[in-house]
């Protein structure tokens, strides 16, 4: 076996050497009856080529984003990668080391970690940011469970904008939890009277911009509302490069924010490993989940990384611990911090204006098709649709043209009738002209039909 | 020997303040300028913005570098790492062994990579067979009924197996608040009970590191909900009384949650499932070898027994004789399930299932039973290796795929664990995991795992061993002022905690 090794040789000097004659002996605390005679009964083990033949028939399967037009969004985004960050993050010092307990042999993993707490502070206009988390929807509820205990309070209420995914693992949580939430119905038109919700139970109000329609939104109204009544205001982005043009809700008055990193460096990859990024007040910063790394300096004055504030962390604090979290998202970390280090602030904000400028070119082109109504004023490089009819079935039939045309809003929150003819539809700057062009008459031919 | 000039010694003055290979890298924010980019992007078409006015005001700071500075300073950075490929990495309960490049391989294929976590089902049916499978081969393994698949990392699967038990339990009526927690635990299994609302009663060890059966009776009642075993346990031994400890949980009405971060030992050698387990998450990242990546991501499926297959969260993908199909939302499930809520946005580290699929394809099923048994073997070798230099709290006996030592062979040194692990650092290894377990004084825990040849283990046994015996002769400045050699000798933790500093600021003296 090609990753093992041992010969039977070794193998027989090394039981030698312990004192005992067989394998089994090792496993002698293992109770009566239950040590297996034999393998399971699965295949037994092939070469690289059968393995590489079998994955390659599965991924065949699957029609890959690049290879059709392609227009999804809703918490995952297609963008293009530069060939370079994934030479860098599959270099081994990365991608083969540990979480960086012993700092002397990890600054390399530690500084990119300051690096990127560094700009994913600057990116949502925050004071600090930690060292990234699962996803953007496990930061959120982290976010929910932070402010229950900087306020004492344990009431979420969450924008009936939110993404339906990310109220769902905060409901779960919150249940589990035994704390409170309230979630708003649902406003596609864009409109909605978050602060109306608020009273002096609550901890915290969850709001999202863009958000899962597409709608941007002016935080500041409702941050002063909240703060007035002593209530926390988390603000969620799913689609982080928005930040290279629209005004980031640190600068209105968000005391956490918290945001999917995926869009930078990131595979699509099905839903996963993505990368949540969490950020914060420094006032709030010993109440704040995750790991956090650190500047000091080694014994000779030089200066270094540390992962620091671990009295926060389980693996000292146990049951009083600020989260139960113990690994965070460090390559997915790595994919976006050099990302975006390569875009640069002049780099991210064109792409993020090339991404503006083809959604508004995709929404012109869409409302021109009979039967379509774009519903937003605003977006950012998504909005959404209103078609005649059933919405899954129009993103069914679009996928038979080859063309994958956007998420039923019923496919995220089934049983609300108001969404079914609904499709939240996404551009970035991989579509082009010919992608939005077959979009157009893709959707004219199938609702002619 | 002179305490002050070994650092002298090896680390000369030089004018840039590198050494050779060794080259000192800045942040990205002291070499980076705004203004430029490492990416060449089309000028964006004129449109009129749609942005209601929201558009971003004040400049965000961002520095940005070519690509030829970009990759510069990534590899150089890359340099300062210790990983699996640099050298052995004994780190106990973590489980570094060597990451197949295959894996990496198979998980770029557009078919895996480049596929939306929403895009139409009828456009991902290889993804959702891959699951399927992978789940397969992860009943077979534990034999256990159902694998829950979206928890994002161990901690993660602790909390959906956590909350199975929860689910099942007020299902069943019963509410139930105190979860047993024995002391070896790692300390993400209180973390998780607590936050599930669950008063946290630990269970002490017996003398033999193992828990005592009669122990868990004593802390056995109606109100107890469940008892978190971690097995083999985190002093590297199998709990020999574990069949008897889920037979008494399960006679007080309670669930058998069991830590699956040890799960190396005993692939295709035991199944959990008969053992009287309920729930296990399994570190894909650890025992299927999917990278560690610097501490992440990683991916923690968790396995149901049938008295909880069907507490499981939303996404799932359900296999059965009408085919493979996914399942989003709680309602009209029919009588399939119960699912208590949702985890994750989607479906689970998608990627990393890739990449453990590749590697149980790779092992197979007799691959992976002896990659068990050599893991086992290795950590025995160690073992034998040092048993007469260096003390382990329960005595010399056999232990599973790590094996633990105290510091009482330290006594009257002056030189403590710590020491040991940063002398080891200039030695050109990973320290093995210190003070964990909280149970053995000045805990060492190494697990060599099955990726390392007999010539690198014998090669760290007389490492080990030369350190011994310098420690017993009194050459303290070896341990004191380890590591040497290292890029950065030992920071200063305290004054980091002390006086946090978590991102850059552009120094007074440069501000425009």
């Amino acid at each position: 076996m090609r990753y093992l090794p041992l010969t039977d040789e070794d193998r027989g000097e090394m039981l030698a050497r312990i004192g005992v004659g067989k394998i089994d002996d090792l496993f002698a605390d293992v109770p009566a009856g239950k040590l297996l005679p034999q393998p399971p009964a699965l295949p037994s083990h092939k070469s690289e080529l059968e393995v590489e033949r079998v994955l390659s028939r599965m991924a065949a399967r699957n029609v890959p984003a690049g290879s059709v037009p392609f227009f999804v969004g809703c918490g995952a985004y297609k963008h293009h990668v530069p060939a370079s960050v994934d030479h860098l993050i599959q270099r081994s010092e990365f991608l083969t080391s540990y979480t960086p307990y012993q700092p002397e042999i990890a600054q390399g993993t530690l500084q990119y970690l300051f690096e990127f707490q560094t700009q994913v502070a600057m990116l949502t206009g925050m004071e600090v940011a930690n060292a990234s988390m699962y996803d953007g929807s496990t930061a959120a509820a982290e976010a929910v469970l932070m402010a229950h205990r900087l306020t004492k309070r344990r009431k979420a209420v969450l924008a009936g904008n939110l993404h339906p995914h990310y109220r769902a693992v905060i409901e779960t949580i919150s249940a589990m939890a035994g704390d409170q939430v309230n979630a708003l119905p649902p406003g596609p038109a864009g409109a909605e009277d978050v602060a109306a919700a608020l009273d002096d139970q609550t901890s915290c109000v969850v709001v999202q911009t863009p958000d899962v329609f597409g709608h941007l939104h002016d935080l500041r109204p409702l941050a002063a509302k909240a703060h007035a009544a002593g209530v926390l205001l988390i603000a969620v982005v799913t689609e982080v490069v928005s930040l290279g043009l629209v005004t980031p809700p640190g600068d209105m008055d968000a005391d956490i924010v918290v945001a999917e990193g995926q869009s930078l460096g990131n595979a699509l990859a099905y839903g996963g490993p993505y990368l949540g990024l969490f950020a914060t007040r420094q006032k709030f910063v010993r109440q704040m989940p995750g790991r956090l790394a650190g500047q000091t300096v080694d014994v000779d004055g030089r200066r270094g990384f540390v992962l620091t504030l671990s009295a926060r962390e389980q693996h000292i604090r146990r049951e009083k611990a600020t989260s139960n979290i113990c690994t965070n998202s460090g390559l997915c970390a790595l994919a976006f911090t050099i990302h975006l280090t390569l875009l640069g602030e002049a780099g991210l904000t064109r792409l993020a204006r090339v991404n503006h400028a083809n959604a508004v070119k995709l929404a012109e082109a869409l409302a021109k098709v009979p039967g379509v109504a774009v519903l937003n004023d605003t977006f950012f490089n998504e909005f959404t649709i209103r078609v005649p009819g059933d919405a899954a079935a129009v993103v069914e039939a679009l996928a038979g043209q080859r063309v994958i045309g956007g998420v039923p809003a019923s496919r995220l929150d089934p049983g609300r009738p108001e969404l079914a003819d609904l499709i939240i539809v996404a551009s970035t700057e991989v579509n082009t002209d010919a992608d939005r062009a077959a979009y157009a008459a893709a959707l004219a031919k199938v609702l002619a039909k | 020997m002179n305490e002050q000039t070994i650092t002298t010694d090896v680390a000369p003055e030089t004018f840039t303040g590198n050494h050779a290979l060794a080259i000192e890298e800045a942040l990205i924010f002291e070499i980076g300028r705004p203004e430029v980019t490492g990416v060449d992007l089309e000028e964006p078409a004129a449109v009129t913005a749609r942005l209601g006015g929201l558009d971003r005001k004040a400049p965000i700071g961002l520095p940005g570098l070519t690509e030829p500075e970009a990759v510069r300073h990534y590899v150089r950075l890359s340099h300062r790492n210790y990983g699996i490929d640099s050298g052995m990495f004994p780190l106990g309960s973590c489980t570094m062994k060597h990451n197949p490049r295959l894996n990496e391989k198979t998980a770029r294929l557009p078919g895996f990579g480049d596929i939306h976590p929403l895009q139409p089902l009828s456009t991902v049916a290889g993804a959702l067979a891959l699951i399927a499978e992978l789940a397969r081969w992860l009943r077979e393994l534990t034999g256990m009924p159902a694998i829950a698949m979206t928890p994002k990392a161990g901690a993660h699967g602790e909390l959906a197996g956590m909350m199975a038990i929860k689910a099942a339990l007020t299902a069943r009526g019963e509410k139930r608040s105190v979860v047993l927690v024995p002391e070896s635990a790692h300390g993400t299994n209180p973390a998780t009970a607590a936050l599930l609302g669950y008063r946290v009663e630990p269970v002490p060890a017996r003398g033999d590191g193992t828990v005592d059966p009669a122990e868990v009776e004593k802390h056995l009642n109606p109100d107890v909900a469940a008892i978190m075993l971690t097995n083999p346990n985190t002093c590297g031994l199998f709990e020999r009384d574990v069949v008897a400890i889920g037979e008494a949980v399960h006679r007080a009405g309670a669930l058998f949650y069991a830590d699956g971060a040890n799960f190396n030992a005993t692939v295709g050698k035991v199944r959990p499932g008969d053992l009287g387990v309920d729930a296990m998450h399994i570190n894909l990242h650890k025992t299927f070898s999917t990278p560690h990546g610097g501490g992440g991501p990683g991916a923690g499926p968790v396995a149901l027994s049938a008295a909880l297959a069907p507490f499981m969260p939303v996404p799932f993908v359900l296999a059965d004789a009408e085919g493979v199909r996914l399942v989003e939302h709680p309602a009209g499930v029919g009588a399939y399930a119960k699912p208590y809520g949702r985890l994750s946005a989607f479906h689970g580290q998608f990627g990393t299932f890739v990449r453990a699929l590749t590697y149980m394809l790779s092992h197979g099923s007799d691959g992976m039973r002896q990659a068990s048994e050599d893991a086992v073997l290795n950590a025995n070798y160690v073992r034998a290796g040092l048993r007469e230099l260096i003390s382990q709290p329960f005595g010399d006996r056999a232990c599973m795929h790590e094996v633990l030592f105290d510091d009482r062979w330290l006594d009257g040194t002056g030189i403590a664990t710590l020491d040991v692990a940063k002398a080891l650092i200039d030695e050109g290894y990973h320290p093995m995991t210190v003070y964990f377990p909280l149970v053995a004084h000045g805990a060492m825990l190494i697990e060599p795992t099955e990726s390392e040849s007999k010539a690198s283990l014998d090669l760290f046994i007389a490492t080990m061993r030369d350190l011994a015996m310098a420690a017993k002769a009194g050459e303290k400045a070896r341990f004191l002022q380890a590591p040497r050699l290292a890029p950065r000798r030992r920071l200063d933790e305290t004054r980091a905690a002390r006086h946090p500093v978590l991102r850059w600021v552009k120094p007074a003296s440069v501000a425009q």
